[in-house]
Parts: C-alpha cells; sequence; structure tokens
C-alpha cells in the first residue's frame, strides 16, 4: 500500500515548472478531451429537465418527478420493450453466428498447404471490410429488391420473391450474414495470428503420439488459440448494447421498425428528427449505463482469467 | 489404419481448398456484379433478373461520364480530400502528442489525465449532448465539425502509447540530457522508431474518414459541404427509393440516381480497394496490438 500523498501546491507548482514542456504538449489534448467529451456529458443533464434551446442547459426547469419524468414516460411506453427486444435479438444472433464464424475460417485458413493460394484468399476475404457501410448497404437493398439476384436465387428454391427488406422477419437475417460477409476475414487475422505462434514441437510430440489431424486440432491447435477466443469473446459481449447503428439507420424502413428499430435509431429519431431533446437523452443514457454494467461485468470475467485483462 | 487417416485428411483438403474458392467466389462476387452492370445497357438492365457473367450488350460508359461530371459528386471529392489530410494532421498530431505525454516518466499529474482519457471509453454523452455541442460551439455547418470531435480516438491512442511504451527509457532520458525538449524527442527519436504503428494510425483514421457520412448528416445542411459517401447516399437513397416503389413517376433524379448507382459505387469504392492490399503487412500488425491492448 502506498501512502497517500499530501495536496501540496508547492509541489505541485515544481512539478509543473519541471515538466512544463510535457505538459504544454498535453495541453491540447486535455483541451479536446474538455471540449469534446465533457462538454457533453455535462449536457447529459437535459436528460433530467425539460430543455428548451432558448434557455440553455441549466436554464431549462427540471423535468417532473424529480427529474426523472422522461425516464418514467420511456419506461411506460410501448417502444421500450420493442427497442430493448430488437437490439439484444440483433447483437445476440449476430453474436452466436458472427463470433465462430472468423474462428472456423482461420482454422480453415491454416489448413492450406498452399501458401501463395492462402495468401490470394486471405487478401480477398479482407475486401468487403473496406467497402463503407453506405456502399455496402445499397449493395444489400439492390440485391434483395425484387429485382436483386439474391431475392432471385431464393425463389429458385421456393423463397420469396419480393424485396426482402419490406418484410420484418427477413431484417435480422440479412443484417447478420452481410455483417458475416463483411466481417468473417478481418476478424480472422488475430485467429491466424494466434495460430502461427503454436509452437510447432507440440504438433511433432502429438504426431508421435499417434494422433490424428483432428486429435491434433482437439488437444494442440483448439487449446493454443482458446485464451485468444475467450478474450474476443469477452470484449464482443462486452458491446452487447451497441449495435450497428449506421448500418440499421441504412438498412431500415418504416415497415419494418418492428424487428429492426434499435435504441440508438429510436434517440437519433426523437432527438434529431422530433426535437424531443430531453426524451431522447433520457434513453440514450439508459443505454449507456446499461452498456456501462455489461462492460464492468465482463472486465470482471475477464480480469478472473488472469493471464490478459481487458486493459 | 495409417495409410486410412492420410486419405481422410486428403479428402479434407480438398472440401477445404474447394470451400475457400466458394468463398472467394461469394466475397467477389457482389462486387464483380456491380461493376459488370456499370458497363451495362440501363435498359437492358432494368429488364435483367438474375445474376450477371458479362455486361449487358451494347457496353456503355455514359454512367461514369454523367459521375465525373455531376457537381455534387465532384464537390464531395473534394470536401472529403479536405477532411481526410486535414483530419488526418490533427489526429495524428493529437494523438501522438497524447501517447507521447503518457509514456514520459515523472509528470505528477499524470495519472489523473490517463484516467480522465479512460473514463471517456466508458461514458459518452451520446448523440443528443454532443449535438448540442456542436451546435453551441458554432460548428454546425462547417467541415471542422467532421474533423473536430473525431480528433482523438482513444483505442488508437491507447495502441499508439504501445508503441511508443516499446521504445526504451534510455533513449529518451540521454536526450533529455543532451538537453533536447519533449517535442524534439518526440519528433526526432519516437516518430521515426514507430513507423508501423503510425501507418497503422493512418489506415484507421483514414479509413474512418473516407467513410464517414452520419456525423455529416446531421451537422451539415448545405449540399456544397458534403463529403463523398454522405452523396452517395443521398443519391443512392433516391435511386433505392423508385426501385422499391413503382416504376412510373419516378422524377428526373431518380431516374439519374438509377442510371449512375452502379458507376458511383465503382467510382467511389475503387481507391481503397486498390490500396488495401498494399498496406496488408501494417494492419495485420495494428489489428494484433489493438486487440490486445483496446
Amino acid at each position: 500500500m502506498r501512502k497517500k500523498k499530501r495536496f501540496d501546491l508547492r509541489v505541485l507548482g515544481k512539478d509543473l515548472k519541471k515538466y512544463s514542456d510535457a505538459y504544454v504538449m498535453a495541453l491540447p489534448v486535455i483541451l479536446f478531451y474538455l471540449v469534446f467529451c465533457y462538454k457533453p456529458l455535462y449536457g447529459i443533464l437535459i436528460a433530467f429537465k425539460d430543455f428548451s434551446p432558448a434557455a440553455g442547459i441549466w436554464g431549462s426547469d427540471w423535468a417532473a418527478n424529480h427529474g426523472f419524468q422522461h425516464f418514467i414516460d420511456f419506461f411506460q411506453s410501448y417502444y421500450f420493450g420493442r427497442i430493448l427486444k430488437n437490439t439484444l435479438v440483433i447483437s445476440l444472433t449476430s453474436i452466436l453466428f458472427g463470433f465462430p464464424a472468423p474462428i472456423i475460417l482461420a482454422l480453415l485458413l491454416n489448413e492450406l498447404k498452399n501458401e501463395k493460394f492462402k495468401r490470394i484468399t486471405q487478401t480477398v476475404s479482407y475486401m468487403p471490410h473496406f467497402i463503407s457501410i453506405v456502399v455496402v448497404c445499397s449493395m444489400i437493398q439492390m440485391f434483395t429488391s425484387n429485382k436483386g439476384f439474391i431475392t432471385y436465387l431464393l425463389s429458385l428454391v421456393g423463397g420469396p420473391d419480393f424485396s426482402l427488406l419490406t418484410k420484418p422477419e427477413y431484417f435480422v437475417p440479412i443484417y447478420v450474414l452481410s455483417g458475416i460477409w463483411q466481417e468473417i476475414g478481418w476478424g480472422a487475422i488475430i485467429y491466424l495470428a494466434a495460430l502461427s505462434g503454436i509452437d510447432q514441437q507440440l504438433y511433432e510430440a502429438a504426431k508421435i503420439d499417434g494422433a490424428g489431424k483432428w486429435k491434433q486440432m482437439l488437444h494442440v491447435t483448439l487449446p493454443g488459440i482458446s485464451g485468444t477466443i475467450i478474450i474476443m469473446l469477452l470484449l464482443r459481449l462486452g458491446s452487447v448494447m451497441n449495435v450497428g447503428f449506421e448500418k440499421v439507420m441504412l438498412l431500415y424502413n418504416e415497415g419494418i421498425y418492428d424487428t429492426a428499430d434499435v435504441i440508438s435509431t429510436f434517440v437519433y429519431r426523437k432527438g434529431l428528427l422530433d426535437f424531443q431533446w430531453s426524451y431522447s437523452a433520457a434513453v440514450g443514457i439508459f443505454n449507456s449505463v446499461v452498456n456501462f454494467g455489461v462492460v464492468m461485468i465482463f472486465n470482471k470475467i475477464s480480469k478472473k482469467y488472469g493471464e490478459v485483462s481487458l486493459w | 489404419m495409417v495409410r486410412k487417416k492420410i486419405t481422410a485428411y486428403q479428402i479434407f483438403s480438398i472440401f477445404n481448398i474447394v470451400f475457400m474458392l466458394f468463398i472467394i467466389l461469394i466475397t467477389a462476387y457482389p462486387i464483380y456484379y456491380i461493376v459488370l452492370a456499370s458497363f451495362s445497357d440501363p435498359g437492358g438492365l432494368s429488364r435483367h433478373v438474375g445474376l450477371l457473367w458479362a455486361p449487358i450488350k451494347p457496353y456503355t460508359t455514359s454512367a461514369y461520364e454523367t459521375v465525373f461530371r455531376n457537381p455534387l459528386i465532384i464537390t464531395g471529392f473534394r470536401n472529403t480530400a479536405f477532411v481526410l489530410t486535414v483530419g488526418l494532421l490533427v489526429n495524428l498530431t493529437l494523438t501522438m502528442l497524447g501517447a507521447f505525454f503518457l509514456t514520459i516518466k515523472g509528470p505528477r499529474l499524470k495519472n489523473v489525465i490517463a484516467i480522465m482519457i479512460i473514463f471517456t471509453m466508458y461514458f459518452s454523452g451520446g448523440l443528443i449532448p454532443s449535438y448540442l455541442n456542436i451546435k453551441s460551439l458554432g460548428l454546425l455547418d462547417s467541415l471542422w465539425a467532421l474533423i473536430l470531435p473525431g480528433a482523438i480516438s482513444t483505442t488508437n491512442l491507447i495502441i499508439m502509447k504501445s508503441a511508443f511504451a516499446a521504445i526504451p527509457d534510455s533513449l529518451i532520458e540521454s536526450a533529455r540530457l543532451d538537453g533536447a525538449s519533449y517535442t524534439q524527442i518526440l519528433i526526432r527519436v519516437m516518430v521515426p522508431l514507430s513507423k508501423a504503428t503510425i501507418a497503422v494510425m493512418v489506415l484507421y483514421y483514414g479509413v474512418g474518414h473516407w467513410n464517414e457520412w452520419f456525423n455529416a448528416s446531421i451537422y451539415l445542411r448545405n449540399g456544397e459541404k458534403f463529403p463523398l459517401q454522405l452523396v452517395v447516399r443521398n443519391i443512392l437513397k433516391l435511386a433505392g427509393n423508385s426501385a422499391m416503389g413503382s416504376g412510373a413517376g419516378m422524377d428526373e433524379m431518380a431516374q439519374l440516381a438509377e442510371l449512375i448507382k452502379y458507376a458511383l459505387i465503382v467510382v467511389t469504392t475503387t481507391p481503397i480497394l486498390v490500396l488495401y492490399p498494399f498496406l496488408q503487412k501494417h494492419f495485420v500488425k495494428g489489428v494484433m496490438v489493438g486487440a490486445i491492448k483496446g
């Protein structure tokens, strides 16, 4: 245990003088955080007020019920259940299918003997990661429209022949599958790195013990990358409340709000389109608080695993 | 017994190669389709249903000519170029200053400042307070609204810091003894020794600026200020609406959008798709550092 240093202005003054050029360097950085991170944090106050732009943040009246009226309104509204459910369904489905996909790809890439073919496959698989979300989403819209080739292929096997994004039940599959398409290669990088870090002697030893390829995979490869898998999973679960907000914004339409509207898009519409500043900020805070709780829980768990904590 | 196992693995290997070819196909085909469609006859394309393996004749480059003549797209390119260059300069300067300050041993306030920075990773004002902040700073309708609020990404700052921390302290200390200021040390010692990480920063921040559309859509009103991706989004949205609704009653803008949408995607996506294979070596490294330290 370290003894708490007494706050001493003279010591601080000396320190500021001694490291003056270091502090000068830090000044623009501190300024950035104050103006663009902490000032908006103060702006959170509007969630507890009836904000009017004319009166300003401080001057606006406090909301009813000790400032919590907007939270109460939100929890009692029909939208609360819907956007919470949609956020969780989209996020958990993405994790369920999107998380194992790059691991499987990495394991399979690792088995390719031809280095050149392996490199080409990898390079191609990164490609969608670099296409902007605006373009990816319009590609999705084109290809799943009634004339799109994805709809066409589905109709060949007895699937639907209309614009898929006009029906609520197709939104989540489209969101998740396109997410896998875009990120599988990029996501595999980290696992490939972990795979290349496995000691080759372990494989030799396993072979001598008579382990076939499948046994080597179970007893050498998977344990070799399990640390990475656990950390990546915890990181991913920590952001379970953050849905790819821009992607939902670009893909959804009024007809499919039932499955597509999430917390962040709701905040956007209420705040910036309907000008319900305070209500919308309250919904945003609800999201941040839940999010923070989730991050803390998973950070605790990951610290338990010892070797690598999240920071 | 041993023989049989080898054969099973060989079968697996063949399936594996076929599977990889399939991955390549489904990754590349949508992009290939867009390229083919961009050279196709618009009339033929609008009647076409299903897959495309060659452009529909007669080939045309008229869509590209329209794209390059469109004033909105040209100003979009110009605005994105501005945000990209000035933004990157601001990003790199501030990120390196912050990262270097956190590596310096000695300043008493360092831990307080570090906590202040990390804290913002867990709590942010959120959409509405951020918007009101930009508004109160008078940055609405200014390209600076796309540069300043994202000047530092804390994750990137931590990646940068871990690169600086890997440089031996003795180098900094001996430079200090020679009378060098911290700014000089940053420029002459730290930067040359962490080029690979700086390349990763350029890639991460750069891709962010290139793809930026959402902040632009809420902070900018004047169409002449729109960055490329927002212009693209607005044009493609028109095309999307006409595709979803009935064909009749399309207004002129939507017709244009329908005509140029494929060429537009090709033009705006090509620069980054041409560049990334060359940066591959760097970003593989960057992902590693980011995942471990972030």
